[in-house]
């Protein structure tokens, strides 16, 4: 057993409207000095395995396939350590 | 002479295929239900894609519906010349199965915009426009919260290049898009998709901004009978 962390993130250049209202949203609430919010996602896969290089390759195929949009978001996966 | 048969697909969430299969036979056409969890296209002469939010929107708009068995026929289908129109959701789902480029996201203004918007027709040589004229101004209702077009640098210039821009907003951008885009279609002009919702523009009597929708389904039509 083991959990892959796939994290999508819109890329740089897409705009992230939800992020900047975010951001807009934080000073009303005291906090300060704040440049900018991008707003993502996060999946938790667990796997049945363990986290092996097939497993990885898989999850990152899952990633390109479905869970990232690869003409707007980017992606990263990892390992959560146990 | 049979009229053309024109596949209107219901995913789980659409809510406008009833108003795409009217707007279908108002124009003369025979509108053939098809359903996402079939591998069936039921031998229709063209597909329409209508709007709503398919599999409750998770995820990302479209990214979900793009996998349905139906949609496994779908792709090679267009991608042989089958004649595909899909506005609002239906749009975003051609985006997620890549048969148009680019990519619909939030509006920039966070809102959901719900109006009648003025529509410049610039490419009327695709199989859904066929009745416009380039130039033409038409009116058509929008309803959208995830409509703002955007694609890569190299790709919006080669859809303005290549006549694939068919239609942009005039008088103001509901969504943000890119270059005003409100609909492209692939290379070849038999996939089309734009936010905008021509099927709710084809009869008085249901309050509609105007009847100027009537023009995709009677272009897609008379393409059938010239055959």
């Amino acid at each position: 057993m083991a959990r892959v962390i796939v994290d999508v993130m819109l890329k740089p250049e897409i705009l992230d409207p939800q992020g900047q209202a975010i951001a807009r949203a934080l000073p009303r609430l005291g906090f300060s000095g704040i440049s900018e919010i991008r707003q993502g996602k996060r999946f938790e896969v667990e796997i049945e395995g363990p986290a092996d290089e097939a497993a990885l390759a898989d999850v990152r195929k899952m990633a390109e396939t479905l869970l990232a949009n690869t003409v707007i978001e980017d992606y990263s996966v990892r390992v959560e350590a146990q | 002479m049979s009229a053309a048969r024109v596949g209107v697909v219901t995913f789980p969430g659409t809510l406008d295929d009833q108003d795409a299969a009217r707007a279908v036979r108002h124009a003369g056409g025979e509108a053939v239900p098809l359903w996402h969890a079939d591998r069936d296209l039921k031998g229709v002469d063209a597909v329409f894609l209508p709007g709503g939010f398919s599999y409750g929107d998770y995820l990302r708009c479209g990214a979900i519906s793009r996998f349905a068995p139906l949609m496994e026929e779908l792709i090679p289908a267009a991608r042989a010349g089958l004649p595909v129109l899909g506005t609002c959701n239906g749009f975003q789902i051609l985006c997620e199965a890549h048969l148009l480029p680019g990519a619909l996201t939030r509006n920039e203004g966070l809102h959901y915009v719900c109006r009648d918007q003025r529509i410049l027709v610039e490419n009327a040589a695709t199989a859904w426009t066929g009745d416009y004229t380039p130039g033409q101004e038409i009116l058509l209702p929008v309803k959208h919260g995830e409509g703002r077009y955007v694609a890569d640098t190299a790709t919006i210039g080669a859809l303005e290049s290549g006549g694939q821009i068919v239609f942009r907003y005039l008088g103001g951008n509901p969504n943000g898009s890119m270059n005003d885009i409100a609909g492209i279609s692939n290379e070849a002009g038999n996939v089309v998709g734009l936010m905008p919702h021509p099927e709710h523009a084809v009869e008085e009597l249901t309050g509609a901004p105007s009847v100027d929708g009537r023009g995709f389904f009677t272009s897609i039509l008379k393409r059938f009978v010239n055959l």
